[in-house]
């Protein structure tokens, strides 16, 4: 039962609540129990002419009010501590209510915190192959299918417990034979309960997934809709989506069609006991074996007992739903953490790289980089040349750690970078995406996102040094124009330059541009080097471009093929050697001549 | 491009709405209808249980006589095996309406969002057209069907209940039912309020998917910034947020309950007290005084479920007026009535009346604006000849893309017109447009699946060696190959395990495969090494002919042979003609095309 333990460790913080919760719940059952009671008393014993075989106390209560003959003409009292018992009833049913549900959002906050700091702290890896749709799905329906459980049904396990516990013992206590008749088909329920909800499991599972499947269709069909429309593809998308969306109906339905299973058998299992327990009771009645008052109280009583333990049916089924959603939110949070075994060590890093024989793949067996040595000086730029997948944006994510090497070694100013902390590296290393995301705030606060302390100033001039500021300022509500999914939609080059921005007021000593040039146009990105030249002293600079003019500039040149360094020098060096770098300087060069020729 | 906002809805029930929404469930009469039956009947039994109860007291115990016994626990038995078939058909039909319904709506959102135009997808983000089309019908079909059997049951039991009762002693039960009124009253203020805290919750709930949705796809970003603590400070902001308004929703939850109870118990007091006065007086017989009391019990509970219904309808408004909303917004691009009778619509295209597309294009004093927009395009013209090779060049938001998109439909001009080989555009439907366009997008889009399957997307109708053919002119196929599963390569959502380069080359081969009149790359090769674009270039220009092509790049290599180089600045052509034309006139052409070359740079 670890799903058990599981749900006890959630619940962590919040124990006391429960505890107060459960207390709350007992003492409502408690009350509620008492009322049929002094229905029967007052019907039986006040009103009719049974004598009052009742413990000592009620008696003494009775009298206390001046015996049957005074009740009896003041039955008002009788109603007024019904209604008082429900009350009381009442406050108990509050407070369960309230203390639960705080309970339960207190945990359903955690959780939520939890898996997105987790989210946040999971490897680069993990990111580049989530599924985004069912992520959220684990982080939001799930989070609350656990919330809604908490708050509601388990304080119910509770209640049903003592509801049970308090009725069996009446029932004993008034007569024996009745009562082993009227409890015959609990376990008969549970037993069945417990087997049922294996099954359901299953279902919910399936239907769970289902519903995975056909968000994934929805939500590609909708952020490709450009490519939708392009191919005049809509009917072949409209039939991708049904098989999917009928496919759900189906899981959805075989669900409820197990429930219907269950609710009909169930039901059938306690109206028959209650037909039994009347039909006993009013023939042992008959006989003279119990009272006209105790088969009421039965009677009553058997409607209270089988409520909560049909109850439990549905509560075990919904467990077996809150397990599935729990399990899933576990395999999120079970994933291992990238700071795990992380350092401590924070020296202080000027710029000064390198890298010997540094060997790193993404599969067993697969080498994306292999023996890749190289130097870099403080302040120095250095640029690289390769083919698609030849392993460039691998180099430069080792070096920020989004990856680590599995042989060799990356130092930096001496130290190698596995021995210093992940997060201290990253905010010396100023790397920009090739594909950036910008948050759903104002492009004033994205361009300063990284830094609390930033002033205005500082965010124009680093929007400037990234050739953008021109272009917020055309904007209608300029920097305070909301970007990301909600906002304006910036072009390509605009994100990239955003991000430049932004990356550029962190002041690092180490920049990395991985390709985050290749949307914004040759002149643009003239401008925004030239800005860089004059800004950086000291920044050791990364540059990945496939543009000649871009590298040629750079102090050293690396050509990577393969995941090797096949050349390496400066542009003048690289135009005088056969090689890939020759190859692409004449091609880009060839326009060159062409232009002078016309 | 308008700010997306979340709106303000109607707090009044609206009935209209709800109407429209019956609609869906017209398919499902016959379900509906047996379902009512079946509900009629399920409260009705209920009802009937106590005076089961009140038969054998009243027989067999105070009468001291058990002939018919077994008949009466026959009767019983078979009650209850009908009870029990009731309960299967219930949940049974219920479920089939439940899913149907949400079936069909999300398949009418579907084919809607289908139809829209980009000017909507433009202002609409995908996380709230998601939130629509999942949790909002589930919504509705779960609150449709079942609210349907809570009050179809809450409304019987009441009725038979309260017939027995005035049958049983209507005095009583007039003094009985005096505290319904209230109840009801209460029942109603409650509700409003419960309603009106949890649409709060939900409001908050949807910043927090928002907030999910960003920290995931943006996680990347995050870490190179190093601002996890960042971010999860402004989430933990939201979900203390979040728990707070949904402890006062639970709180107004747990406060109804026990008025309902309180409530209920001063009228069975009310049967007690008075009920007992007349036993006493011996005006009403002991049997029908337990009966009277077990009544008053069972009345209530009806009561509180269809204020629970009603409130969670009124819930669900929310949902549902966004939902329909939704599915009726109309297109802001529709062919329009004739052109549907002869072409067909999206859905069932008459593909044997299209002409065959050329490829002429002309632009004829062309306006155009994004919504709320400034113009882009004033004025606009250009006539551009089948087979065709027109580059467009200029800055970011001069206009290039404003273009092409004009010229595939998918936006529309405002003013003026555009004649597609010779007659306006409008005057054919858009999905013969479409089929004759390849699209290779700057960031490209690609679909879960293999990698196969993703070519395929280009011309459902190839077979794998029309695949491989088109791969190998992209030069894709090796790269492909490299792959340890090949053309079978699961690819993730949107294409996650493969780079940029790769992807663009896969869509590249995808819009190869459609053979289409109309090309248009858009910055397609702008992350592909320069060594491999050459490649690609040699195919491309073998691809291009025969058809009319539109290139945006900003490497200048893949203009240079196109036939008609379009400088734009600010919606206007500033300068027209071919590479070595535009190089004489030593215009913005030129500067822009020297600068990529600028020899000051190179040490």
């Amino acid at each position: 039962m670890s799903s058990l333990k599981l749900f006890w460790s959630y619940m962590k913080g919040n124990r006391l609540l429960y505890i107060g919760a459960l207390v709350s719940v007992a003492l409502a059952t408690f009350f509620s129990i008492l009322n049929p009671l002094v229905l029967r008393v007052t019907i039986d014993s006040i009103i009719g002419d049974k004598p009052l075989d009742l413990p000592r106390l009620i008696g003494e209560v009775i009298k206390g009010f001046g015996g049957k003959e005074v009740l009896e003409q003041n039955l008002w009292v009788a109603g007024v501590i019904m209604v008082g018992l429900t009350l009381l009833q009442g406050i108990f049913l509050y407070f369960k209510g309230k203390w639960s549900a705080i309970a339960a959002e207190s945990i359903a906050k955690n959780t939520r915190e939890r898996l997105y700091d987790h989210l946040q702290h999971l490897p680069y890896e993990y990111h580049t192959k989530a599924e985004t749709g069912d992520l959220i799905q684990r982080c939001t329906s799930d989070v609350d299918t656990v919330r809604r459980f908490l708050a509601v049904q388990f304080v119910e396990v509770g209640r049903a417990i003592f509801m049970m516990t308090f009725v069996a013992i009446i029932m004993f206590s008034l007569d024996m034979r009745l009562t082993l008749v009227a409890i015959g088909v609990v376990p008969i329920i549970l037993a069945f309960s417990y087997f049922f909800y294996k099954e359901v499991k299953k279902s919910f599972k399936d239907a769970d997934e289902a519903e995975g499947r056909m968000s994934t269709v929805l939500q590609e069909n909708l952020t490709g809709v450009r490519v939708v429309r392009a191919f005049a593809r809509q009917n072949y998308e409209i039939d991708k989506f049904d098989k999917e969306s009928s496919g759900y109906r189906a899981k959805c339905y075989r669900v409820l069609r197990l429930l219907a299973w269950f609710w009909s058998v169930s039901d059938f299992l306690c109206m028959l006991q209650i037909g039994i327990v009347l039909i006993f009771g009013s023939y042992w009645a008959f006989e003279g074996s119990i009272t006209l008052g105790t088969l009421v109280v039965f009677v009553t009583y058997e409607g209270m007992l089988l409520w909560p333990v049909r109850q439990l049916g549905r509560i075990l089924t919904d467990m077996g739903k809150t397990l599935v959603a729990l399990g899933r939110i576990q395999e999120v949070l079970d994933e291992v953490r990238e700071e795990e075994n992380d350092s401590d060590f924070k020296p202080a890093l000027r710029g000064n790289i390198k890298f010997e024989k540094v060997y790193f793949e993404y599969e067993e067996g697969k080498g994306v980089l292999k023996d890749i040595s190289f130097e870099v000086n403080e302040g120095e730029t250095i640029a690289i040349l390769g083919a698609t997948g030849s392993g460039k944006s691998s180099l430069v994510h080792l070096l920020a750690r989004l990856y680590d090497y599995q042989q060799g070694s990356i130092k930096i100013d001496g130290y190698e970078i596995k021995d210093i902390n992940k997060k201290w590296l990253r905010r010396h290393i100023g790397l920009v995406l090739q594909e950036p995301f910008l948050f759903a705030k104002s492009v004033k606060e994205n361009i300063g996102l990284a830094r609390s302390d930033v002033r205005d100033t500082e965010i124009f001039e680093a929007a400037n040094n990234a050739a953008i500021h021109d272009v917020i300022l055309d904007f209608e509500k300029g920097y305070d124009t909301i970007v990301g999914e909600r906002g304006v939609s910036l072009s390509g080059g605009q994100k990239q330059r955003v991000a430049i921005a932004r990356t550029l007021i962190r002041e690092c000593p180490i920049l990395i541009f991985d390709d985050s040039l290749s949307a914004v146009d040759t002149e643009t990105d003239a401008t925004i080097r030239q800005e860089l030249k004059k800004k950086k002293e000291n920044t050791t600079t990364f540059i990945i471009s496939h543009r000649i003019n871009t590298l040629a500039e750079a102090d050293k040149i690396l050509v990577i093929d393969d995941g090797k360094i096949v050349e390496a020098g400066t542009h003048q060096d690289l135009i005088n050697k056969e090689g890939m770098y020759k190859r692409v300087w004449e091609i880009q060069n060839s326009l060159e001549q062409e232009m002078e020729v016309g | 491009m308008a700010e997306f906002r979340e709106q303000d809805y109607n707090k009044e029930f609206d009935f209209g709405l709800w109407k429209k929404l019956i609609h869906y469930l017209k398919p499902l009469k016959k379900e509906v209808l047996i379902l009512a039956i079946v509900m009629i009947g399920v409260g009705g039994i209920d009802a009937i249980f106590p005076l089961m109860t009140k038969y054998a007291v009243d027989k067999f115990v105070v009468a001291s006589n058990i002939d018919g016994l077994l008949k009466f626990s026959l009767a019983y038995g078979v009650l209850v095996i009908v009870q029990a078939i009731n309960v299967w058909l219930l949940i049974d039909y219920a479920g089939r309406i439940e899913t149907t319904m949400s079936y069909d709506i999300r398949k009418a959102g579907f084919q809607r969002l289908q139809e829209l135009s980009f000017s909507y997808y433009d202002k609409t983000a995908v996380g709230w057209l998601m939130a629509r089309m999942t949790s909002d019908v589930k919504r509705l079909g779960e609150v449709i069907s079942w609210g349907f059997v809570d009050s179809v049951w809450g409304m019987t039991m009441m009725l038979t209940t309260m017939v027995i009762m005035f049958y049983l002693n209507w005095k009583l039960a007039l003094i009985t039912l005096s505290v319904v009124p209230v109840l009801a009253v209460l029942s109603i203020y409650f509700q409003k309020k419960i309603l009106k805290a949890y649409r709060k919750v939900r409001k908050i709930n949807s910043t927090i998917t928002g907030a999910f949705n960003e920290g995931i796809m943006g996680a990347k970003t995050t870490k190179t910034l190093v601002r996890e603590e960042e971010n999860l400070k402004e989430f933990e902001a939201k979900t203390a947020k979040m728990r707070e308004s949904s402890v006062k929703a639970a709180i107004f939850s747990a406060l109804y309950l026990p008025v309902v109870l309180t409530l209920g118990s001063i009228g069975t007091s009310f049967a007690l007290v008075f009920g007992g006065k007349d036993v006493l007086l011996t005006t009403i017989s002991y049997g029908t005084l337990v009966a009277f009391i077990s009544y008053t019990v069972h009345f209530f509970e009806p009561i509180s479920q269809l204020a629970r219904v009603f409130a969670e309808l009124q819930s669900a408004q929310a949902s549902a007026e966004r939902t329909m909303s939704m599915i009726e917004t109309e297109p802001d691009i529709q062919d329009t009535q004739d052109v549907v009778e002869i072409y067909g619509d999206i859905f069932n295209p008459k593909s044997e009346n299209w002409e065959e597309l050329k490829g002429d294009i002309t632009f004829k004093n062309v306006s155009f604006a994004y919504e709320d927009g400034e113009r882009i395009l004033e004025d606009f013209n250009l006539e551009i000849k089948a087979g065709e090779t027109i580059a467009l060049v200029g800055e970011t938001g001069s206009g290039k893309s404003t273009l092409v998109n004009l010229a595939c439909r998918f936006y529309e001009p405002i003013a003026g017109e555009i004649l597609i080989d010779g007659v306006d555009y409008k005057r054919r439907s858009q999905l013969w447009l479409h089929s004759n366009i390849g699209y290779v997008l700057q960031t490209p889009h690609l679909f879960s699946g293999t990698i196969k399957e993703n070519i395929r997307y280009g011309n459902l109708e190839a077979s794998d060696l029309d695949i491989i053919r088109a791969a190998k002119l992209v030069n894709a196929h090796q790269l492909i190959k490299k792959l340890e599963q090949g053309y079978d390569t699961k690819i993730g959502e949107g294409g996650g395990s493969l780079s940029t380069g790769e992807k663009q080359l896969i869509s590249f081969a995808r819009a190869v495969l459609a053979d289409p009149k109309i090309f248009v790359l858009d910055e397609a090769t702008s992350s592909i090494d320069t060594e491999m674009e050459q490649i690609i270039q040699e195919a491309i220009d073998k691809l291009l002919k025969g058809r009319t092509n539109f290139i945006i790049a900003h490497r200048l290599s893949t203009i240079r042979s196109a036939d008609r180089i379009l400088v734009l600045r600010d919606g206007e052509i500033i300068e027209a003609g071919n590479h070595q034309e535009l190089l004489r006139t030593k215009g913005y052409y030129y500067k822009l095309y020297t600068n990529q070359f600028m020899k000051e740079e190179i040490v």
